[in-house]
Order: C-alpha cells, then sequence, then structure tokens
C-alpha cells in the first residue's frame, strides 16, 4: 500500500442514504479472481443508462462532480455485503476519501486497508458539507483534521492504528506476522485447555 | 470477586492473543475460517506473491455456493455456468484447496452447500467459538453462541497466514424479545419487524445479544434465521446464548465432539451465558406478541412493515426513490400486489424446516398462473433430506421449480434471476435495488408467507392457508 498523507480534492455529494456495496458494484461482477479494473464497473446499474451511455441523474456524473477525489455521502454509506470490491472499485473510479456522519462498519474496515479514507464526521458538519457541494477540502490524515477552504477545521477521529498504517503505507499482515510467536504460544496454551 | 460478563465479553476474552492498546488493536484467535470462491482468490494470491503458506488448514473449511448453478449437468456433461469468469473462479478455488491442503466441499461432496448452511449442518459451528468468514452473513453462526462475523478479503488474507485478526472491542446491543410469537408467525417476520424497529444502521458499531422468552423458545433453524440478519441491522455480529436446543442439535454431527469430549465441551458451553448484572452498552426490548407476519415495501431491510398495514408516506426524496423503485404506493398495504416470480432459498430460510413451512402452504395446491417459483435447497444434506420427505414433490406438483443447492437468486451470480420489473417475493436477506437482477423489485418474506404469495399470485398472508388447512 502506497502511504496516504493528505487528500486535496474538491467534493462531489452523493446525498443518497443507505448506499450499499450492491450499488457500488453489482455483485454479478464478482465473479473476478482479481482486484484491479474494477472503476468502470462502480455504482454501474445506476451509473449508466441501458445504453451504455452516462446516465446524467446519477450525481457523480454531473460535470462539476467530474474529478472529485472526495466524497461526501448520505447516512450509512456502504452497507451490505463485506466484498472488498466495493472500496476497490471506488479507489480505481478516482475516489480517495468518502466522508459521511455514518458509515458501515466492514466497509470501513474494508477500505482504510486499501487506501481509501472512510471518515465519520459529526452530522452537523455532514449536513453543512451535503448542503455545499464543490467545497475545496484537505484531508490531512497526520493531523486528524479537514481543512476548509475558510482556513476553519473538521477534527475526526481514526482508528490509530490504521492511521499509523497509512500514513506509513504498511499493510497489518506484516505486523500480525511479526506476532507469530505470541500466536504460538497462545495456540499451545489454547488447545492445551480445550 | 469477579466481575460480571456478557456472553460477548467471555467468547472475546477467552480469544485475546495480545490485548488492545491505544496504539494497536487486539489481535484475536480464530477458530474457525470459512472460505467460499468470491472473496478468497486475491487472498489466496497475497499468500503466494509473500511466499506464506496457510497456518492452519485443520481450522478452514471450504465450499463453493455463489457461482454455482443450481441446474444439472448438461447432456455434454458441462455445468449450465453463468459465463466462463464464473466457471473459471470455481476453479480457482478448487485449484487454491488443492494447493494449500483445504477441505473443500466442491461438486463431488456430499455436504456441499450454501456456506452458513454447512458450517452448522457438519458441526463445524459450536459455541464459544470465533468463526469468520469473507461474506457478511457469517453472522448466521451466531445462533449457536458463537462471535462470528463477516470480513473483507484483505482480512481473509490475515487469517489464512496467521489465524489471527486485528480487531478493537465491538460495542453490546441487548435486544430483549419478550412474550411469545403469534401463531403463524416466525423467525423471519420476527427479525425483519426487528429492523424495522431498530433500523439499518440500528446496530452499526455493535454485537448484538438477542434474548428473552421468545429467543429461548425459538429452534435452532430458527435462531439462524435471526443471526443471518443481524447484519441488515449494521450489527458486526448477532449471538444466541447456547441452551439445551443448541446441544440437542448439535449432538452426534459429524464435526461435533464425541464421548468424553462431548461432555467437556457441553460443561464450558453451559459457562456461555450472560452473567446476572452484566452491562450492555445500550438495550433495546421488542414484543413478541406484537409481530405480525412482515414483509418489506422499499430497497433495504429496514423498510419493513406488517403486510395489512399501509406502507408509511416517503420522508424524503431518497425514500420516494425506494418506493417509486418498488413501485409501492404509501397508503396502501403490501398485501395483494401482484408477485411475479418467488424464490424460497438462501442462507436465511433454505434449511429443511423452510422448506417443510413452504411446502406446508404449497401441499394440495398450484401456484397462480404467470408466477415463476424456484425452491433451492440450502445444502445437499438439505436436499437429500427434503426428498426422502418428498418435500420436492410437493414443489414439483405445485409448479415449482426444485434446483440444486447454492445462493442462487439471492445474490443473482449464478444466472439465476428476475427480470427488470418484476416482482419477487423471497426468502432472502436482501432487497438492494438490483439484487435478484438489474431492475428486479424484492420483497422479503418468510418462507410461508413466499409459498402463499405464489398461490395466491399476489402477497398473501400464509395464516389464511394454514388456517383453512387446519379447518379441512
Ligand atoms: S445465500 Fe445470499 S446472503 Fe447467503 S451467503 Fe449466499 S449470497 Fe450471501
Amino acid at each position: 500500500m502506497k502511504p496516504v498523507t493528505r487528500i486535496h480534492s474538491r467534493t462531489a455529494v452523493l446525498a443518497d442514504e443507505n448506499v450499499d456495496t450492491d450499488r457500488i458494484i453489482p455483485a454479478r461482477f464478482l465473479t473476478t479472481t482479481t482486484r484491479t479494473g474494477l472503476g468502470k464497473l462502480c455504482f454501474n446499474d445506476w451509473r449508466y443508462l441501458p445504453d451504455g451511455s452516462d446516465n446524467p441523474d446519477f450525481p457523480l456524473n454531473k460535470p462539476e462532480a467530474k474529478g472529485c477525489a472526495i466524497v461526501v455521502a448520505g447516512r450509512n454509506f456502504g452497507c451490505g455485503s463485506s466484498r472488498e470490491h466495493a472500496p476497490w472499485a471506488l479507489l480505481d473510479y478516482g475516489i480517495q476519501a468518502v466522508l459521511c456522519s455514518e458509515i458501515a462498519d466492514i466497509f470501513r474496515n474494508n477500505a482504510l486497508k486499501n487506501g481509501l479514507l472512510a471518515i465519520v464526521i459529526s452530522a452537523a458538519e455532514h449536513r453543512w458539507l451535503l448542503a455545499n457541494p464543490g467545497v475545496e477540502l484537505s484531508v490531512d490524515v497526520q493531523g486528524q483534521y479537514i481543512a476548509l477552504p475558510d482556513g476553519g477545521r473538521i477534527s475526526f477521529e481514526l482508528e490509530p492504528f490504521a492511521r499509523h498504517c497509512l500514513l506509513e503505507g504498511v499493510d497489518q499482515l506484516g505486523f500480525l506476522l511479526q506476532h507469530a510467536g505470541d500466536v504460538d504460544a497462545f495456540e499451545a496454551r489454547y488447545e492445551a485447555a480445550a | 470477586m469477579t466481575t460480571a460478563r456478557t456472553l460477548f465479553e467471555k467468547i472475546w476474552g477467552a480469544h485475546v492473543v495480545a490485548p488492545e492498546t491505544a496504539d494497536t488493536p487486539a489481535i484475536l484467535y480464530i477458530d474457525l475460517h470459512l472460505v467460499h470462491e468470491v472473496t478468497s482468490p486475491q487472498a489466496f494470491d497475497e499468500l503466494r506473491a509473500r511466499g506464506l503458506k496457510l497456518r492452519r488448514t485443520d481450522r478452514t473449511l471450504a465450499t463453493l455456493d455463489h457461482s454455482t448453478p443450481t441446474l444439472p449437468t448438461g447432456a455434454n456433461g458441462e455445468r449450465p455456468y453463468a459465463n466462463a469468469e464464473a466457471k473459471a473462479q470455481v476453479a480457482q478455488l478448487e485449484q487454491n484447496c488443492r494447493e494449500f491442503g483445504i477441505e473443500l466441499h466442491g461438486w463431488d461432496s456430499r455436504e456441499r452447500g450454501i456456506v452458513h448452511v454447512i458450517g452448522p449442518e457438519l458441526g463445524a459451528t459450536q459455541p464459544g467459538m470465533t468463526i469468520v468468514c469473507g461474506d457478511s452473513h457469517t453472522s448466521t453462526h451466531g445462533a449457536f453462541g458463537a462471535l462470528a462475523f463477516g470480513i473483507g478479503t484483505t482480512e481473509v488474507g490475515h487469517v489464512m497466514a496467521t489465524q489471527c485478526l486485528l480487531q478493537r472491542k465491538p460495542k453490546t446491543l441487548a435486544i430483549h424479545v419478550d412474550g411469545e410469537l403469534p401463531k403463524g408467525v416466525g423467525a423471519k417476520d420476527l427479525i425483519l419487524h426487528i429492523i424495522g424497529q431498530i433500523g439499518v444502521d440500528g446496530g452499526t458499531g455493535h454485537v448484538v445479544e438477542y434474548r428473552g422468552a421468545a429467543i429461548e423458545k425459538l429452534s435452532m433453524e430458527e435462531r439462524m434465521t435471526v443471526c443471518n440478519m443481524s447484519i441488515e441491522a449494521g450489527a458486526r455480529a448477532g449471538l444466541i446464548a447456547p441452551d439445551e436446543t443448541t446441544y440437542a442439535w448439535l449432538k452426534g454431527r459429524a464435526r461435533a465432539p464425541q464421548g468424553e469430549a462431548w461432555d467437556r465441551a457441553t460443561a464450558h458451553w453451559r459457562t456461555l451465558r450472560t452473567d446476572d448484572g452484566a452491562r450492555y452498552d445500550r438495550e433495546v426490548r421488542i414484543d413478541a406478541a406484537a409481530v405480525k407476519p412482515t414483509v418489506t415495501y422499499g430497497t433495504h431491510p429496514g423498510m419493513a412493515i406488517a403486510m395489512d398495514t399501509p406502507v408509511p408516506a416517503a420522508r424524503n426524496a431518497v425514500e420516494q426513490r425506494a418506493l417509486d423503485y418498488m413501485q409501492s404506493r404509501a397508503g396502501q398495504p403490501m398485501q395483494g400486489t401482484p408477485v411475479d416470480v418467488v424464490f424460497v432459498g438462501s442462507c436465511t430460510n433454505s434449511r429443511l424446516s423452510d422448506l417443510r413451512e413452504a411446502a406446508g402452504v404449497l401441499r394440495g395446491r398450484r401456484i397462480a398462473d404467470g408466477v415463476r417459483m424456484l425452491v433451492v435447497p440450502g445444502s445437499e444434506a438439505v436436499r437429500r433430506e427434503a426428498e426422502a420427505e418428498g418435500l420436492h414433490e410437493v414443489f414439483r406438483a405445485a409448479g415449482a421449480e426444485w434446483r440444486i443447492p447454492g445462493c442462487s437468486m439471492c445474490i443473482a451470480m449464478n444466472g439465476d434471476l428476475a427480470l427488470p420489473g418484476q416482482l419477487v417475493v423471497s426468502t432472502s436477506n436482501r432487497n438492494f435495488e438490483g439484487r435478484q437482477g438489474k431492475g428486479a423489485r424484492t420483497v422479503l418474506a418468510s418462507p410461508a408467507t413466499a409459498a402463499a404469495s405464489a398461490v395466491a399470485g399476489a402477497i398473501a398472508d400464509p395464516r389464511e392457508y394454514i388456517n383453512q388447512e387446519q379447518a379441512a
């Protein structure tokens, strides 16, 4: 994983609540055995019209949303399945941060492991960002804040270990492997007691 | 004095390899890792890329379920896969299991089936365990008093390589279901009702423990139906404390402890109850007596109501969009809505008791003209038992299709799907837009409601059918 320290972009708003992982990437595309190239399938059934052209009503197809790497999403984004294809597709589509007052647990966990900043902000700040699309924001992982154009800041919580891994670009498997000795000791104790 | 602990805290505490600190999550040991073809290929690739072995093949169990056709092998000897990718995905899991030494319940196994159906059936799912799978409905196994939850593919790789996961301790939510479910109202109605009450994000960040008189009375199959849908309320996991019902169900199963080991195991399992005075982070109370046959009317499982009550008006544009998609009309009940397709299956409702429930309504009846009905058993074992009882004949005589086991139209990635605009009454767990086929409209319901709706050609109250039968 590449380090992720700061994301700077205008925001696009995807106001729908409860955007589920089937909407982010429909299940029929899950027959893939790789994690690459899913961006063109991201939001497939929402984003394209039946003839394959762009659906003008899909919020991220609006001209002002093009190129935005930060999405302000409606409450409970990413609910539904555990498919990691959802963050893979979003990243490949060009989205690097999702800001929301509430994000589904498994999606959030998967996103952070892949360098997609799934960030929970307060309901009031969320309401403001939903109402004001196109704001230039800087999401600062080190400082755990979002810088607003007027100099204001929105601070956010980030699980310290996830933050460390984002900043250093390390993945968590390495950390677990370092603890192989602890696992051996635990297993010996645990299985003897069973 | 030891402090009073919840069931969740007991299981969690027994599996901590290294406790969490301010900087790092806990390292949690995983007893059982279930694997299927969809969420595993990239994890196996990761292992290969790093030159890692799979740490505990004996704690890993794989099956084929999502991409698999539910029609039998054709005259040409080929399985009717939806496409070449689906076929390749299955072949890849077969290859990966051979290479890494994992027990796979593949095409030649008498035990193949939906991952959350076969784990319990084999007795691999046991009280007090930690169980994970790259699949959100892993919560099903919580019915046995196991801490069971879905993980992403990166974490699938973590468990393969280390048998551990990095986890922050979730919060706890107790859902007390007091009283007694009315006659003709089942576990599916109950869980849809609960999600309708607490919302699709009502459980976010929490492990739910279902408890109370109505829960204790549920059979194991019914408990699995309830725990299965915990994730639809956003919960990390759902748990029910093990009891005599649990032990009776598990005893004698292939992977369950035998002989003296069984006695030791049950003695331990009996300690897995929330202590008196233990605290949950949140508590909710549900009155079982108030639950009626329940269905969904929108595009997430929280949009659920008793089928005879009017669909509520949309509170915002998103809800309106959901009603428009479903063609549900505010002020009108869902009962009576014309039906195109009926699906009985999925890890929520594809066990023998579910099939009996649907067959009970269909026996001696025919499904309405123009309705297509698919019945897909959850596993080969369920299929055998159902056929031994003649249930497949009941379904066929009624005009339904009897398929071979798999996820099928629950996720519609194997070619079993509904067409745009069709209304599906489905015993599965997700009514998201397009879940059962692009443009398909899903109404979640119990097996009895699904069967009654197939007969009526419109969403129907199963109690009318069951009562008629009893009167006859
Ligand atoms: S039956 Fe449906 S919910 Fe269950 S594992 Fe299969 S796809 Fe997932």
